[in-house]
């Protein structure tokens, strides 16, 4: 089969904020650039972000990059790298003003300056008390965000190929990565593209869980791509359960519900983060929170006749705070949850919400792998940004409003490495090796031609409740163990999913096979990372990792300050330091986490 | 679990295989839990691989499962399916291209989105900060910005579906007003005579079917009232 092959100065895969982002610095540098995505820009899961983007611009309180940056490695449970979360809180003022000026139609003070309000695990002076620090327009920040980076970028003529599914990383022999071949799903056909920058910015996997906020889209494929390619994946056992998704719907209710006021709330009507949380209450960190939450649950202080949800409450909040603030809120608890937020709490659960780990890159947004005794040499021509990616900066647990401010700092600043790369002549068109395009090839042929295989939906459905069931918002041994195996199992299915369709045009039942090869990838990432993580940290909670004097909330920091890398050939892990080392100032010292 | 069987008629056509579109009749078990018409079509391609239609975010904000619902527009995540009469007849938007099943080629729709020069435009020099806006000044661009391009509007206009290369569109209208109405853009003038045209502004004859369909609860007849306005105020 021949395949066409298109040349451009960069490729970006995926057109959510990071993509986005990264796609104006390259476009405005006068580079050309190609954004593949599997669907129209404005379609990305950006869209569906809520809350807020967080900037130390003090609007309405004094406020500090410096406090920010504690406030992220604490949440970080201190897995979070302190150089790039120094880089990321001291650039955020910069990229959030950016925004502004693109248009960003961010809600207003009466003096004029952006709206911002307090967030979960924001806090002021090192911890004291919350601060006003999400910069948001109502509570539809991502959408407000996500169209005024794609009209920047119809502002700056960058080329998309909308509705293009990017199938696998090309690389050469030295390891250097010269683009990707992608599926036109109009037509069905297979296209190269041959770049000398190619940066992904491909989203998260959330879909690998059964129950999720996630969009259907979010299939981990920047993931699946880089793993096959032989790219480590880093932290790939820490997953963030939102605390608030619609208990049955899974659609989330922004953590700014809290941030303006609101309560959770038992079946006694008691406000239980108190005993929880007593200094941050109902904005306690997320992980926090949702351990909370199913405490409650599983101490038969649940609501509702199954016991199985809290509550929101938000009736004490003036109808008009509701209305100008939390518009979107009260449209969602109508239409998926049947209650009016006015008059009734919003029955939730913790869901299964972001990815923390990712495709390791470095605060620069190049991809970065062990090398010849290093671990962390970038990858020539690879870049990264935004949820798929791991910088780290969220570590063990992300802080919300925290995912819109790292997908624009490291969009840009993967833009700005790569423009960078590209105007020094460090970077040619590289010859495409002959087997450039043999894996894609033999994946569409395996699906083409597979007869008595497994159904994609309903091993994709197996492969959902055992990660729901092995690796949830608490962990077990004995089911981290058994986890394994069974997603093993569900992988060897994998090998074999079959598809009736096979029809060129828009073949969606073929996109889902190919999406369930990237999921696949993060799923078996997540359990066996997960298994071999014997501490509790962060997302990661296990009963054998026991809150005790010598380990405070089961974290084991003589022995588990470190980055996990998982590779996809041999199914096996390696660990790599972390760098608690900021770019200027005092590193923060590990300690007992408490809100 | 109880569950409840529901009937279906769909739209298919796949140009590989289909002389013709024709309608599909297809009964489904629904459980208790399938509320929402996205969960039913899910179902649906679950027994039926190759029943094609586009989605995402399943909760109304990113506009990709616009389609025919019964005769009228809107998102299949944010309609109950025991709301609607049986059997539940589903097709793609109308007036636009189809390129499979539910799916429609959308080219046009975005190029008249694209034409109204969707961005802002300011010539001062930045300002170190925020550029300055009053919270009244801001709520001019309520009810303009939530737009998520699902084009339900613009594809049950009469207008749109005769001139979808002339006329804007109520889609592309509402976001050319949502500029004007920034106090940040200083290219009104330019934004009304890009529309200064008998096809571009004045096809609209206040049908308000846009309104009728907006799952966002939008108001595009309205917005281009208010340019048609200044269009006749600037003409006197």
């Amino acid at each position: 089969m021949a395949v066409a092959v298109r040349k451009f100065d960069a490729v970006i895969v995926g057109a959510g904020g990071a993509g986005l982002r990264a796609a104006i610095q390259l476009s405005e540098a006068g580079l050309r650039t190609a954004v593949i995505s599997k669907v129209f820009p404005t379609r990305s899961h950006t869209v569906a972000a809520q809350g807020g983007v967080a900037a130390s611009l003090g609007n309405s309180e004094e406020d500090h990059w410096h406090w920010h940056m504690y406030d992220t490695v604490k949440g970080s449970d201190w897995l979070g790298d302190q150089d790039a979360i120094e880089f990321m809180c001291r650039k955020a003022n910069e990229v959030v003003i950016e925004l502004e000026h693109y248009g960003m139609p961010f809600d207003r003070l009466d003096n004029g300056r952006i709206y911002q309000r307090p967030f979960g695990g924001h806090m002021s002076n090192f911890g004291e008390k919350p601060v006003a620090r999400s910069c948001a327009a109502a509570d539809r920040t991502g959408h407000a965000m996500l169209h005024a980076l794609y009209q920047r970028n119809i502002k700056a003529n960058t080329h998309f190929f909308t509705e293009w599914m990017a199938l696998d990383l090309i690389r050469d022999e030295d390891g250097d990565v010269l683009g990707v071949t992608a599926l036109e799903m109009e037509t069905g056909e297979v296209v190269a593209f041959h770049a000398r920058a190619t940066i992904f910015a491909t989203g998260g996997a959330g879909r690998i869980y059964h129950s999720s906020t996630n969009a259907f889209i979010n299939t981990g494929d920047g993931l699946g791509m880089a793993a096959r390619a032989g790219i480590p994946l880093e932290d790939m056992e820490f997953w963030q359960f939102h605390p608030t998704g619609v208990a049955g719907a899974g659609v989330l209710i922004t953590e700014g519900v809290r941030g303006e006021g609101g309560i959770l709330r038992n079946a006694q009507g008691e406000r239980f983060m108190e005993r929880y949380a007593p200094n941050a209450k109902d904005l306690a960190s997320r992980d926090v929170v949702s351990r909370a939450m199913v405490t409650e649950i599983n101490e038969g202080r649940g609501c509702g006749p199954n016991k199985d949800f809290v509550l929101l409450d938000i009736t004490h909040l003036k109808p008009e705070t509701i209305m100008k603030r939390l518009p979107g809120i009260h449209e969602i608890s109508l239409r998926f949850a049947g209650v009016d937020p006015i008059r009734a709490p919003i029955p939730v659960v913790p869901t299964c919400h972001f990815q923390m780990g990712g495709i390791p890159i470095n605060y620069r947004g190049q991809v970065v792998a062990p090398k010849s005794g290093s671990p962390e040499v970038p990858v020539p021509g690879f870049y990264a940004a935004g949820e798929c990616s791991c910088s780290s900066v969220h570590g063990a647990n992300r802080l919300g409003t925290n995912s819109l401010l790292e997908l624009l700092v490291f969009g840009k600043s993967a833009g700005e490495t790569a423009v960078n790369d590209l105007r020094m002549g460090r970077r040619e068109h590289k010859p495409l090796p002959k087997e450039a395009i043999d894996r894609t090839l033999a994946r569409l042929s395996r699906l083409e031609n597979q007869k008595d295989g497994a159904d994609v939906h309903e091993t994709r459905l197996a492969m959902q409740r055992v990660m729901q069931k092995h690796a949830g918002v608490f962990r077990f041994k004995d089911l981290l163990e058994e986890g394994v195996t069974e997603i093993m199992k569900v992988a060897d299915q994998v090998k074999m999913a079959q598809i009736n369709d096979k029809s060129r045009v828009f073949n969606t039942a073929r996109i889902e096979a190919l999406e369930l090869d990237n999921l696949i990838e993060v799923a078996k990432a997540t359990m066996v990372s997960a298994e071999a993580r014997k501490e509790s940290r962060g997302a990661h909670v296990r009963d054998d990792a026991p809150d005790t004097p010598e380990h405070p909330d089961g974290r084991d920091d003589d022995n588990w300050i470190k980055h996990t890398l998982w590779y996809s050939e041999g199914n096996r892990l390696d660990y790599k330091p972390v760098h608690l080392d900021p770019l200027t100032v005092e590193s923060f010292p590990p300690k007992k986490r408490s809100y | 679990m109880e569950t409840r069987t529901v009937q279906f008629r769909i739209y298919r056509y796949d140009p590989d295989k289909d002389a013709k579109p024709w309608m599909q009749d297809i009964a489904l078990e629904l459980e208790s839990t399938d509320r929402k018409l996205l969960d039913a079509i899910v179902k649906l391609k679950a027994k039926d691989d190759s029943i094609a239609f586009r989605r995402s975010c399943r909760e109304g904000v990113c506009g990709s499962d616009a389609m025919n619902i019964n005769g009228k527009n809107g998102l299949a995540c944010l309609t109950d399916v025991d709301d609607l009469k049986q059997p539940i007849v589903l097709r793609p938007l109308p007036g636009l291209p189809v390129i499979r099943d539910l799916i429609v080629d959308m080219t046009q729709f975005f190029n008249q989105y694209h034409s109204i020069k969707p961005y802002l435009v300011n010539h001062d020099p930045l300002p170190e900060r925020e550029r300055l806006q009053s919270p009244e000044d801001r709520d001019e661009l309520d009810g303009l910005y939530e737009c998520i391009l699902c084009a339900c509007c613009s594809t049950a206009c009469p207008s749109f579906w005769w001139n979808p290369d002339k006329f804007v569109g109520p889609a592309g209208l509402l976001a050319a007003y949502r500029f004007i109405a920034d106090t940040r853009d200083q290219t009104t003038s330019e934004r009304l005579d890009n529309l200064e045209d008998p096809y571009r502004l004045f096809r609209c004859h206040t049908i308000m079917n846009c309104v009728d369909v907006c799952p966002k609860g939008l108001n595009p007849t309205k917005a281009i009232g208010k340019i048609k306005d200044m269009m006749m105020r600037r003409a006197v």
